[in-house]
């Protein structure tokens, strides 16, 4: 038990209702996600399945040729447990014939490419399908932000954004998703051997404890030493939250007229007349 | 008194005042005729997250726009939320009631709540009194949402013996995590919505909104409670509907008889309270002192 643990159930029909009515809301009635074989899309795909019915929602495999092959097999296994109609594009050839000629060997750069990429393929789908992009953030990684701007942090609907990796896995097992993708290390997959928590420098365990009593709770430094949190700890969490807010929120506008979009132009997306 | 009251379940649109309106009226001719009161939830001709959309929906009680409502009134009372242009220009977060082709009363939201993912004190005027509307189906307490939070609101309505409190809400959902069960929100409701039902000793109306806007879900559980408290009738399904009870005289009568906490509440100790924190109060008191000297 932990502090952290949510109603799966409850938490399930809540976003499957908000899947129903925004999709539908939107003038659609079909989702695309991109399926990575790892345990946010496996719960993005699940819930919209639930949502709109296995028939609408296209789960989009994007493999690179260096990508893990697991990932991909994992990735069907998910679509074949929900019965979705499945996509394969493999983006090498399109990644590439940019990496190549520029002679990109970053890997953080090459990372990006590969998410932007999956993005520009993932909302040409959109219109063919047609359906709406759906987003498979998770809090934590939204939080901390361990994710490409207009890559992956790119989508229209995103029904986990308010779960932590660990609710997302409890979510996972209430949902029934297969053992595999609960089981392996959580990766972006953008590099071989590439793993979140080796990239972060704490494990997702760790951080959600602490992220959970620092932005829903409120504590501060103080509070979480005193509760046996470690203070470096703290601090790196805090520093990547504070570092990574520019992805979080729309691009700044500087403001000159009397009504500016951004800062005082304000209406919701379901704004109707 | 004998009310038979319908609460309305609804999922406005955000904006629509025409579509919105339309289901007012479809959920009106449902239950015209087996009912004398239909209540709707907080701001349920408009929806609720309208930011600078508050101006543009805002509603003079004779625009035309509200003719087919008063129509309506003269066979169903009609509680209604909608956004209240002032004749000087303010804006309320408002409940109206109609009847017999007029509007009886308007209760403006006193309480705007301003914290967390709220922002009424930017777009709203607030209100500044607790009004009965006298109805010829009881004496009534409209309410809107954050009002109940602060006691002095529903304690108002005690001191004036009414028949039954009107609770408009739209409550989005939070708190998810165990143990629940159900909504840490929700829960919060159900304890708000029973104390004053036990501590004022009167019937409570709650009507809540479904439905989502951009991502904030309104987590509905519209409800009646008798005097002690008993559900009399429940929506509990976060959808659209509507549920119905019959507010009777005999049952208040017997839930005071019980325990007559209005005979023996003495506002007087509570005045002398309030002159302790409010200086216009104890300027009035000692001013009266003097003048009895």
């Amino acid at each position: 038990m932990s502090e952290l643990d949510v109603q799966p159930e409850l938490v399930s029909e809540l976003l499957v209702s908000f899947l129903r009515e925004e999709v539908t809301c939107a003038g659609l009635g079909r989702v695309v996600v991109g399926l990575s074989g790892g345990v946010d899309s496996a719960v993005v795909v699940a819930l919209c399945a639930r949502a709109l019915g296995a028939e609408n929602v296209l789960g989009v495999m994007l493999p690179y040729r260096l990508s893990n092959p697991e990932s991909l097999a994992d990735a069907e296994r998910v679509a074949r447990c929900l019965g979705l109609p499945t996509r394969r594009v493999d983006i090498s050839a399109m990644a590439d014939g940019y990496l190549g000629p520029a002679g990109i060997a970053d890997a953080r750069r090459r990372g990006n490419v590969l998410a932007r990429c999956r993005m520009i393929v993932l909302y040409d789908l959109s219109v063919e399908w047609p359906g709406l992009v759906i987003g498979t953030s998770n809090k934590s990684e939204i939080l901390l932000g361990y994710s490409t701007l207009w890559g992956d942090a790119a989508h229209a609907l995103n029904p986990i954004g308010d779960l932590y990796k660990h609710q997302v896995y409890q979510l996972a097992r209430f949902l029934e998703l297969p053992a595999e993708v609960l089981a392996k290390p959580p990766s972006a997959d953008l590099f071989a051997g590439q793993t979140d928590e080796a990239e972060l420098g704490f494990t997702y365990a760790e951080a959600d404890r602490v992220l959970y009593r620092m932005v829903d709770r409120r504590h501060s430094e103080e509070e979480l030493v005193a509760a046996g949190f470690e203070r470096e700890l703290v601090r790196r969490i805090t520093a990547r939250i504070v570092a990574s807010q520019y992805k979080r929120l729309p691009p700044v506008i500087a403001k000159l007229s009397r009504r500016t979009v951004g800062h005082d132009f304000r209406y919701l997306r379901d704004w109707k007349k | 008194m004998e009310c038979r009251l319908v609460v309305a379940q609804t999922n406005p649109t955000l904006g629509d005042l025409r579509a919105n309106l339309e289901d007012h009226l479809a959920r009106i001719d449902a239950a015209a005729g087996a009912a004398d009161l239909i209540l709707f939830p907080e701001l349920s001709l408009t929806g609720y997250f309208l930011r600078d959309q508050v101006e543009e929906v805002a509603l003079r009680p004779e625009d035309a726009l509200l003719a087919p409502l008063l129509e309506r009134s003269r066979r169903i009372s009609i509680a209604f939320g909608f956004v209240e242009r002032s004749p000087g220009g303010r804006l309320y977060n408002a409940l109206g009631f109609l009847e017999d082709g007029r509007f009886l009363g308007i209760h403006r939201k006193v309480h705007l709540v301003s914290y967390g993912l709220f922002d009424e004190g930017r777009d709203f005027a607030a209100g500044e009194r607790f009004q009965v509307i006298e109805s010829r189906h009881g004496r009534f307490g409209p309410l809107i949402c954050e009002d109940m939070w602060h006691t002095p609101s529903a304690y108002s309505y005690f001191l004036d013996d009414v028949d039954a409190l009107l609770v408009a809400s739209a409550s989005p959902a939070r708190g998810a995590e165990q143990p629940g069960p159900g909504l840490a929100s929700e829960r919060t409701w159900n304890l708000l919505l029973s104390a004053s039902a036990l501590l004022y000793r009167t019937w409570v109306a709650f009507a809540s909104r479904v439905g989502w806007e951009d991502g904030l879900g309104f987590t509905g559980g519209s409800r009646v409670l008798d005097p002690h408290a008993n559900t009399r009738a429940m929506l509990a399904e976060r959808v659209p509907g509507a549920i119905a009870a019959v507010l009777d005289s005999g049952t208040l009568r017997r839930a005071r008889g019980e325990l007559p906490l209005r005979r023996d509440e003495r506002p007087e100790v509570l005045a002398a309270a309030l002159a302790r924190h409010v200086p216009l109060l104890a300027a009035l008191r000692a001013e009266h002192a003097l003048q009895h000297e």
